[in-house]
């Protein structure tokens, strides 16, 4: 690791006016990405703002079907929220699946949607949930908010400060683990809404990261059953290859995870 | 025998000490004055330097010096060597490239070592070693090993055209071939064996320090063999001579074959302590231990048994190409040699074998010996064959192996191994009944009807530990002896120290070794020491490997304690006026039989020291040493199966019951065989469902962190079934086996023949991952 300056922020001003102030910053959260990133020497903030202390930005709160989560909510805070798991279990249960207990414990849910890793859990949920990304400028919607590998429509500065949504009828996750990261090789999100619309999210198979399957969505849409799904082939060319998957079989995942998430809900 | 001696389950005496991170690894260790080193690597697979020019990164702070390889050439440090001569059949010998500790000509593998940055801190010394600039240029690099053979692929060591090391048989040719020409049957397959990287959990570390008042050397290392360490040090690379060169392993957390070879950075601790004055430290971080710790494995092989119409093997051809990556490690030619086709026979009487083996360069990590080290390749090439060949066949696997067990012992196999005692159908029986084999059909359609593919595989492995008899090896071509030595110091209050050449990384030899004297004298366990690891206290030895502590090692024990135990017996008998051959040795006490005159053991220890009152003639002390050196390898051997479930939707395989009945010999502490048998299995299941090396074409290593590089996890494996069913070994007085590498040696086999039963295709490689299964599965419908 290089050498950088440590600042705990009081509030999301002062992060904001210590970023500012500093040469190369970066926020940090629960440092579960960026601290390894830094390790390798893949990274070099002159500056480290820590959010984690920010009053405003904890804690999750359950107004009847609407639900707001502080971005520096840890993993083990929404795996674990009873109000959260009484309206919409599928975040909590995604959650529980994030890394191991040391991960869950630091990592936060701001840090995961900034980061926008394609194989990340969170970025899914949101695109399912039709979340809306809360920052200290605006308001974001989440179909607006990832935009490709590692990409976000954050700017310079910008500090992700909750998330928004509204509890589905029925939602669920499914995700088939990479046998080394245990990130997701495919994740499939499906939600339901009140108002019966249907929405598909699909992360760690993306070449550009998550994204929505519309043809799922739509038959879907028509029929809230695994069946539903069996006609669909899912096209590989846009899908990641790697040494763990290839396309084909990724695309192979998104429809087996789709199915039992549907079955899961 | 009593609750601490042979054969108790004693809790482990060392785990204290692990548990409560009181553990003292290399990297714990700290002198006045010490500072730390970073290695400048090469980013290439294969490149010329043309410069390395480290002006800037000598300037920067906290820096104490920057050397290169010239500079290490100029100073006359020698070429890392590797220590097993093997002649191709044409009779030339191997041919070995030079490796350079830091290279100054060529780099032939990504990680290679070009420089040492030694600083105040690590944080210093890397910044540094960042700004050394070296100019490479690049040159074309060949990965895979069949096509390195292959003409006008880039060479990468004059010295051996094609990239060709050895071209080496074993075996009659004529007779084997002539088997085949008349078989009723003829099973023909082609295997991979997948490279593997170790993962210890301390990655590797050395501390050099040089004495300039006595002109004299420490190196505290991460060695399995400190003594081997020396004297490699000491004869081949000019360090130092031995009696200047003092060894510490001190603790070593896991070293799997790994931390058995020398490598270049502690040669290069301790050259470079002396060029700087200071004591350097440097410990491998996980990245650098993935691209440099010796891998594993990695062959590619052809195999054609042949069947008569009875069924019973006539011969077995093999034709193997062997990955030995860049440069030729310590052991790196035994391995896919003397230690892999010799054991081709597996369990079975087959008449004819022949093996021919070319070994190849490639600009990989070098390879060498791990957990199992050959026997692992035999045995999974053999327990592949056999299953496919019961299918083709048309009869059960455990009938296939049934009508080839060798039966008879002493049974000389066509290469070279005599094994001399065994019983393979009781390790089948035992497993099979444990399994419930006869009740799978009933398992497999109840999980048909979940929609999953249930399917059971078996693998029935013999492997040759207790290495070596010293001659017997000296004739193959080794460069050592492979005896053992220990030393029993009964102090003058009759605690008691042993002395061992053995290395304990992982094994309990602070218990079993202690267990072997508590059994002999009945005093208590905590009485006793055992020693390892420091040239300067143990006087010479091999150290451990090939499951050989058990064998060779306590046999040492065992023979410096038959020492000690007649001359207490001596003292005692003079002491009570009795005669020596009336002397019994019972709870800590030296009686006279079928009397109540008796001795305390530390009165008699007291007595020798003393030496007021000892027979005439007697030298004071009690301390007695012995070297053993073994009349022939051991054989344990067992069966293993497994099954499994693969989801046919993702390819995914759970493992619902792996049974393991072994045949270790006389066990001197069950639950360290269990543990060891546990994490072979590990391991082994770690092969063939997770793990695997990648380079990509460049010769960039893909799988260099655990983000790409899959180990087995808790939740990757079924709680085992372990049984032991044992044969004692005629050949060393405690009548062991070995045990170290079983798991590790007949697992891969018996998953992938479960797994290739499930789907319904035998054609499948390890690691055995979703991607693949699913693949197979689907290919087969
Ligand atoms: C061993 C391990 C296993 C893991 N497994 C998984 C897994 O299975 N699934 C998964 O989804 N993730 C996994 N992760 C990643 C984990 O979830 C991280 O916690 C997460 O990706 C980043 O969150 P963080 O709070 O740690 O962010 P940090 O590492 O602190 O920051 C990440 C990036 O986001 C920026 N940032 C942080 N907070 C904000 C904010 N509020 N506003 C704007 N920018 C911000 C930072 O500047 C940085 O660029 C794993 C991590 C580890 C170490």
């Amino acid at each position: 690791m290089y050498e950088t300056h440590y600042h705990r922020a009081s509030s999301v001003q002062d992060a904001v006016s210590r970023m500012e102030a500093a040469g190369e910053g970066k926020y940090v959260s629960g440092g579960m990405t960026l601290i390894p990133t830094m390790k390798q020497r893949l990274a070099s903030p002159s500056d480290l703002i820590d959010l984690r202390h920010i009053a405003e930005m904890q804690g999750i709160t359950v107004n009847g079907r609407s639900v707001r989560i502080g971005a520096a909510t840890t993993h083990y805070d929404v795996a674990s929220s009873a109000a959260l798991k009484a309206v919409c279990p599928a975040i909590c249960h995604l959650a529980s699946h994030i890394g191991d207990p040391h991960v869950r414990h630091m990592g936060t849910i701001g840090g995961s949607i900034a980061n926008n890793d394609p194989a990340a859990d969170y970025p899914a949920a949101m695109l399912g949930l039709a979340a809306t990304i809360v920052t200290n400028r605006r308001e974001v919607a989440a179909d607006d908010f990832f935009a490709g590998l590692f990409e976000t429509a954050l700017e310079d500065s910008e500090i992700i400060t909750a998330v928004r949504f509204d509890a589905p009828a029925k939602a669920a996750y499914q995700k088939f683990a990479n046998p080394a990261s245990r990130y997701a090789m495919t994740g499939v999100f499906v939600a339901k809404g009140d108002d019966g619309a249907v929405r598909v999210a699909v992360t760690g198979a993306g070449a550009n990261g998550v994204f929505r399957q519309a043809e799922m969505e739509a038959a879907l849409a028509a029929n809230w059953s695994p069946d539903a799904l069996a006609t669909i082939s899912v096209d590989a060319s846009d899908l990641l290859s790697d040494i763990h998957a290839d396309a084909a079989y990724r695309a192979n995942l998104v429809k087996v995870m789709a199915k039992r998430a549907v079955a899961a809900a | 025998m009593g609750v601490e001696g042979i054969g108790a389950r004693v809790a482990r005496k060392e785990d204290k000490r692990f548990l409560t991170g009181k553990g003292r690894y290399t990297d714990d260790m700290s002198v006045p004055g010490m500072k730390y080193a970073v290695f400048v690597r090469s980013p290439h697979a294969h490149a010329k330097i043309v410069k390395v020019d480290a002006s800037a990164a000598r300037g920067m702070p906290g820096v104490i010096g920057v050397l290169d390889g010239k500079q290490l050439l100029a100073d006359g440090i020698g070429n890392l060597i590797c220590g097993w001569m093997i002649h191709s059949k044409d009779g030339s010998p191997m041919k070995m490239g030079a490796w350079r500790p830091l290279a100054h000509e060529t780099v032939r593998y990504v990680g290679d070592a070009v420089a040492i940055v030694v600083a105040d801190s690590v944080a210093e010394a890397r910044d540094a070693a960042e700004a050394v600039v070296v100019e490479y240029r690049e040159l074309p690099v060949v990965i895979d090993a069949t096509r390195a053979l292959e003409a006008g692929q880039p060479q990468l060591h004059p010295e051996a055209p094609n990239n060709l090391i050895f071209d080496w048989q074993i075996g009659d040719e004529a007779a084997t071939d002539t088997a085949i020409a008349a078989a009723a049957h003829v099973t023909e397959v082609t295997i991979h064996n997948n490279r593997l990287s170790p993962n210890p959990m301390e990655p590797r570390a050395a501390l050099g320090i040089y004495d300039a008042g006595d002109d004299h050397y420490t190196c505290y290392t991460t060695s399995q063999n400190p003594h081997v360490a020396r004297l490699v040090m000491s004869a081949f690379y000019n360090v130092a001579p031995e009696n200047k060169l003092r060894v510490i392993a001190p603790d070593v957390g896991g070293g799997f074959g790994s931390k058995i070879y020398i490598y270049p950075e502690e040669i290069v601790c301790l050259w470079a302590s002396k060029r700087t004055g200071v004591p350097v430290k440097w410990t491998s971080d996980r990245t650098e231990a993935f691209l440099t710790d010796a891998h594993g494995r990695d062959h590619v092989s052809k195999v054609k048994m042949a069947f008569d119409a009875n069924n019973r093997i006539i011969g077995l051809k093999v034709d193997t190409v062997a990955n030995l990556g860049a440069y030729m490690s310590l052991f790196s030619s035994a391995v896919p040699t003397y230690l892999y086709a010799t054991l081709l026979s597996g369990q079975y009487a087959i008449p004819a074998i022949h093996a021919n083996v070319r070994t190849v360069y490639t600009n990989t990590a070098p390879v060498d010996a791990y957990r199992g080290a050959g026997r692992p390749e035999a045995t999974y090439l053999l327990e592949r064959t056999m299953e496919t060949a019961a299918r083709e066949l048309g009869v059960s696997p455990a009938e296939l192996r049934r009508v080839n067990f060798i039966r008879s012992f002493p049974h000389q196999t066509p290469v070279i191994m005599n094994y001399d005692a065994g019983d393979y159908e009781a390790s089948l029986e035992a497993a099979m009944k444990a399994a419930d084999w006869n009740g799978f059909a009933a398992r497999k359609a109840e999980a048909e009807r979940r929609g999953m593919k249930r399917g059971i595989g078996m693998s029935c492995y013999i492997e040759a530990c207790g290495i070596a008899p010293s001659a017997a090896v000296g004739s193959l071509g080794a460069g050592v002896g492979l005896w053992e030595s220990a030393e029993v110091r009964v102090n003058a209050v009759g605690t008691i120290e042993v002395l061992t050449g053995s290395h304990s990384h992982g094994q309990g030899h602070e218990t079993t070794f202690a267990q072997l004297v508590a059994d002999r004298f009945g005093v208590p366990l905590d009485s006793v020491n055992i020693v390892h690891g420091d040239t300067d206290k143990v006087q010479m030895g091999m150290g451990t490997y090939g499951s050989r502590s058990g064998a060779v090692g306590m046999s040492a024990v065992v023979k410096a304690l038959d020492k000690v135990e007649a001359k207490a017996k001596k003292i005692a008998a003079h002491l009570m006026e009795a005669d020596e051959s009336d002397i019994v040795i019972e709870n800590g006490e030296l009686k006279v039989a079928g009397t109540d005159k008796a001795v305390p053991w530390f009165q008699m220890a007291l007595a020798a020291y003393t030496a007021h009152n000892l027979p005439a003639g007697m030298e004071p002390g009690l301390k007695e040493g012995a070297f053993y050196d073994p009349a022939n390898f051991t054989f344990p051997a067992g069966c293993y199966i497994c099954e499994v479930e693969v989801d046919p939707d993702t390819g995914r395989t759970k493992i619902v019951q792996f049974v393991a009945a072994d045949d270790f010999g006389n066990i001197i502490n069950p639950m360290i065989v269990e543990g060891q048998v546990h994490g072979g299995l590990a391991q082994g299941i770690g092969q063939a469902l997770l793990e695997g090396v990648h380079y990509d074409a460049s010769g960039q290593l893909l799988t260099a962190s655990y983000m790409d590089y899959a180990m087995p996890r808790a939740d990757d494996l079924p709680s085992f079934q372990v049984s032991t069913s044992n044969t004692p070994c005629p050949n060393n007085p405690l009548g062991i086996k070995g045990c170290g590498e079983a798991g590790a040696i007949g697992s891969p086999p018996a998953l992938i023949n479960a797994i290739t039963d499930a789907i319904g295709n035998n054609a499948l490689t390890m690691p055995a991952t979703p991607q693949k299964v699913w693949a197979a599965a689907h290919a087969a419908k």
